[in-house]
């Protein structure tokens, strides 16, 4: 077994060999390396080809026609192009968005950016599961509401909202309907032609493809309007320029083609190592799962260790390489914000470890995980005095901390 | 195929290929993880930043990732969008520039271009200038005719009066040596895939003279510049790439000064064509041709059949025919503009690979020609 | 986030964990920090008749630097007069372990929890000496 054993899954994965395989194909003199928008000769044309065949290859993993298909550099652009470029097209319907506290930060700053360039944004609560009140979400919709947010997967928990029936409201209340969908490609079926849904932006480094790839889903019918964020060459009918990176490309439509292939046998396998995790882990004392335990995503689990500091138990579980929070925002020592949007009191908020199990994850892995965190959350509670505490039956809310 | 389409897009080098396996493959973390691997990839970032940096003479904490050069144009120029103002453009810049100038019209800017001679140089005069011009973009290279622009009277000129200097380095990079500071631009973009890095990764250097609004809002990487995931084996491909290019950049120059010249006198021999902006100083890989009395497309094809690759021009101008907005500015009649062809020399290429193309271009000239007498008659 | 050296030793194996029996006249206790801030130490410490603290024990919840921190401490405040243990100062402790300015924090709440100790210890002194007379 390799250490560090990786169990980071939604921070981002491994390329899969088949993918880097074709990618290599598109990088070299002997390979098709050419510029996509050259028309002029062949090196231009098989690009092109490339290009188009990952289109393709991403509708068919979501049902849509390949021209609802924006390449971008990431589903943090993706994002930032869904949300502006909306908000900015149809700012003259209304200036009031929506979405939930628990989005990624590529929604939430860029709808703080809305923000300051005078759009109102709702940042809905979620429930103590991680949860969207549909209810909710309908009584905040506005008469000039005119974009709503939403992720299909949440990054940190797992939790999966229920697209389909916000995306019934949203069309029916005439709003636009993004989904930030980087955490659930390949992991959750999705049916464009099924579901109204307007916007949907995709990563390919959550699914075995490269970093620096993303796109975007932009709805033909009804069709969606975007004002440009990026401008050039016009390319990607104009909604997103910049050269299109061929070997990234089909790098991600390699990746979205296996997926498609792979993605329910796989789901079931990860699935079982989750349960398998959770089995070895459930008996540790006050011990919390964060998110809701059942639409939840298959190989996700993000649990609390009541009186632990999170970032010692994550030195503890250095050859155990999970994240506290999500990725984007571990460099920085504040609990996260998911968390503490769900209710969690910032000590379990501290204290929350995210698990993320995925294609290379093996039962091996799965075990040693397991012992590791037995013999590390032992060890740093026989540390704590707050544990301790615990143990003599003194409750710590009445305790009068002198903060400092 | 013979490719001499080098400044639409370069050919990965094989060292470069090579460094950025790793990260494709076996070291594959999110640089902003805490864990092993993320730290191994926030170091291999850490390395690419020092050889960008090298390459233009800037410090490591200058860089600022992007997408590539379409994303730091646009990064650059809306980097002040909060305010309003006068933004002054060379007459020939990529459309990058031109359309994410022109896009801030609509947030109530006035854009004005700088224009250019017949040689493509451009005519800079302070009368240009407005009380409240604020940033001015001006490229360091064409990416059409080659032609290197003297952008010091410019640089002065911003320095004095508090504006913006921003410069399109993607087309010179690896080809002439670049120094940010000599420039005196506070801001400047490169491109990977124009010097043999991978596509779909750039740097805008910025002397940090400015607080600059990010394009892309998120995560807060870059130092909250330039949000999403890094696109770590791309960057890394970027550092080799440029490392390599700092390190060869002498020879290359050499190299390439050499095959043009070879060429340029080559088509010289022939009647009833124009090297665009001959007299005057252009990258040094780069010769535009404009044919009296043949369309550049029907060229192209026919070099095609000769299995060369070349191009009219921009192959940014995605699926588009309208002639050269660069040639017209230049005074070319949209005709003129329409017959113009560009190569593009590699830096693997050698005087036989030149003597090829020549031949061919001489060929189909020849051939096109006779059969136009032969319809004429 | 990396570790020194000395944090890293510190966090593998920490000296002197436990708590002495607070309810000995001749030992102090302080408790300082708090679990939303995400740092809570405890040092108990024996005093002997000369004014010597004779042991030192430490349970500390708390990231790698705060458990280090506070191990280092416990090393250092035996053998020490009371009023030589009140003279450590938080910089040498962030300066012993190289401490990162993210985990200064860290050594202020050790130096905290010695002050606290040692306060409790003279606290318990005087209700003794009080109630003896």
């Amino acid at each position: 077994m390799k250490l560090p054993v990786y169990m980071d899954y939604s921070a981002t994965t491994p390329v899969d060999p088949r993918v880097a395989e074709k990618m290599m194909q598109c990088l070299t003199m002997d390979g098709n390396f050419g510029n996509p928008a050259s028309r002029s000769h062949e090196f231009g044309w098989n690009a092109e080809k490339m290009v188009d065949e990952a289109r393709q290859q991403v509708a068919d993993l979501i049902c849509c026609d390949p021209r609802e298909i924006v390449w971008t550099s990431g589903a943090t652009e993706s994002n930032n192009l869904a949300i502006k470029g909306a908000a900015h097209f149809y700012r003259k319907k209304g200036k009031h968005v929506i979405t939930a506290k628990t989005e990624h930060k590529a929604v939430l700053d860029t709808c703080r950016q809305l923000e300051v360039e005078g759009f109102e944004v709702t940042y809905l609560e979620p429930e103590t599961n991680g949860l969207i009140d549909l209810k909710k979400l309908e009584s905040a919709i506005r008469d000039d509401t005119i974009l709503i947010s939403l992720m299909h997967v949440n990054n940190e928990i797992g939790v999966v909202t229920d697209i389909a029936a916000i995306g019934e409201m949203t069309r029916s209340h005439k709003i636009l309907f993004h989904v930030d969908a980087a955490q659930s490609a390949g992991k959750v079926p999705i049916d464009l032609q099924n579901t109204k849904v307007d916007l949907m932006s995709f990563s390919a480094h959550k699914i075995y493809g490269p970093k620096g790839s993303g796109a975007l889903f932009v709805r033909r019918k009804p069709r969606v309007r975007l004002e440009a964020q990026m401008h050039g060459g016009g390319h990607e009918r104009g909604m997103r320029s910049g050269t299109l990176a061929t070997h990234q490309i089909v790098g991600m439509g390699e990746a979205f083609r296996i997926a498609k292939l792979e993605m329910d046998v796989e789901n079931q396998r990860v699935f079982t190592l989750r349960q398998r995790l959770w089995d070895g882990l459930q008996n540790i004392e006050e011990i919390y799962i964060n998110g809701d335990f059942e639409h939840r995503v298959a190989g996700n689990l993000n649990v609390s260790f009541n009186f632990v500091e999170g970032e010692s138990l994550i030195m503890a579980l250095r050859d155990l390489a999970v994240s506290s929070g999500s990725a984007c925002t571990s460099a920085s020592l504040e609990p996260s914000y998911v968390l503490r949007a769900l209710g969690r009191n910032d000590e379990l908020a501290h204290s929350s470890i995210r698990f993320t199990i995925g294609r290379f994850t093996t039962e091996q892995d799965v075990d040693y995980a397991i012992s590791l965190i037995h013999d590390s959350v032992n060890k740093l509670r026989a540390l704590s005095p707050l544990w301790d505490m615990h143990k003599d039956g003194i409750d710590l809310s009445t305790i009068e901390w002198a903060a400092h | 195929m013979y490719y001499f389409d080098n400044n639409a897009t370069t050919p990965l080098d094989e060292r470069v290929l090579e460094a950025m396996l790793p990260y494709l493959t076996v070291a594959h973390g999110n640089a902003s993880s805490a864990h092993h691997y993320g730290r191994k990839a926030r170091a291999a970032i850490d390395t690419a930043r020092e050889q960008v940096a090298m390459l233009v003479n800037a410090y490591p904490a200058q860089v600022i990732f992007t997408s590539g050069g379409t994303e730091a144009n646009n990064f650059a120029i809306k980097s002040d969008v909060t305010q309003t103002g006068h933004l002054l453009i060379g007459a020939t810049e990529h459309a990058s520039v031109l359309n994410a100038a022109k896009s801030l019209q609509t947030r109530g800017w006035r854009v004005d271009t700088i224009p250019v001679n017949h040689n493509g140089v451009l005519q800079f005069q302070d009368n240009l200038l407005q009380n409240d011009t604020r940033f001015i973009s001006v490229m360091l290279a064409n990416n059409e005719t080659g032609v290197i622009s003297p952008i010091q009277d410019i640089a002065q000129a911003s320095q004095q009066r508090d504006i913006i200097f921003h410069t399109d380095a993607s087309q010179a990079a690896g080809k002439i040596p670049i120094d940010f500071n000599l420039i005196g631009a506070n801001l400047l973009t490169l491109s990977a895939h124009k010097f043999y890095g991978p596509q779909g990764i750039g740097a805008l250097i910025t002397d940090k003279r400015k607080v600059l609004e990010p394009l892309l809002h998120g995560g807060g990487q870059e130092k909250g510049l330039r949000s999403g995931t890094e696109n770590i084996a791309s960057i890394v491909g970027f550092g080799k790439a440029a490392e390599i290019a700092s390190n060869e950049i002498n020879t290359r120059f050499m190299h390439y000064k050499d095959l043009k010249q070879q060429l340029e006198t080559y088509l010289s021999s022939l009647d009833g064509l124009e090297i665009v902006a001959e007299s005057v100083e252009r990258l040094p890989n780069t010769t535009m041709i404009v044919v009296d009395d043949i369309k550049g497309e029907t060229l192209l094809l026919g070099l095609d059949h000769e299995d060369i690759a070349v191009s009219s021009g921009s192959a940014c101008y995605a699926g588009k025919t309208e002639p050269s907005h660069v040639l017209q500015a230049m005074g070319y009649s949209a005709e003129q503009a329409h017959n113009a062809v560009r190569f593009s020399l590699g830096k693997e290429q050698n005087a036989a690979d030149v003597h090829r193309l020549f031949a061919a271009i001489k060929k189909q000239l020849h051939e096109m020609r006779s059969l136009a007498l032969a319809v004429a008659i | 986030m990396a570790y020194s050296e000395k944090v890293l030793d510190h966090y593998e194996n920490p000296r002197n964990v436990g708590a002495l029996d607070s309810a000995d006249s001749n030992v102090g206790t302080g408790m300082v920090g708090a679990p939303a801030c995400g740092d809570v130490m405890r040092l108990t410490i024996k005093v002997d008749d000369n004014g010597v603290i004779e042991d030192a024990k430490f349970k500390t919840y708390g990231c790698g630097s705060a458990i280090a921190s506070s191990s280092l401490l416990t090393e250092w405040v035996r053998g020490k007069t009371l009023d030589e243990a009140a003279q450590i100062k938080n910089t040498e402790i962030a300066e012993e372990l190289a401490l990162p300015p993210v985990k200064i924090h860290c050594s202020v709440l050790a130096e905290d929890s010695i002050k606290a100790a040692i306060a409790d210890y003279k606290q318990k002194q005087n209700v003794t000496e009080t109630s003896a007379t």
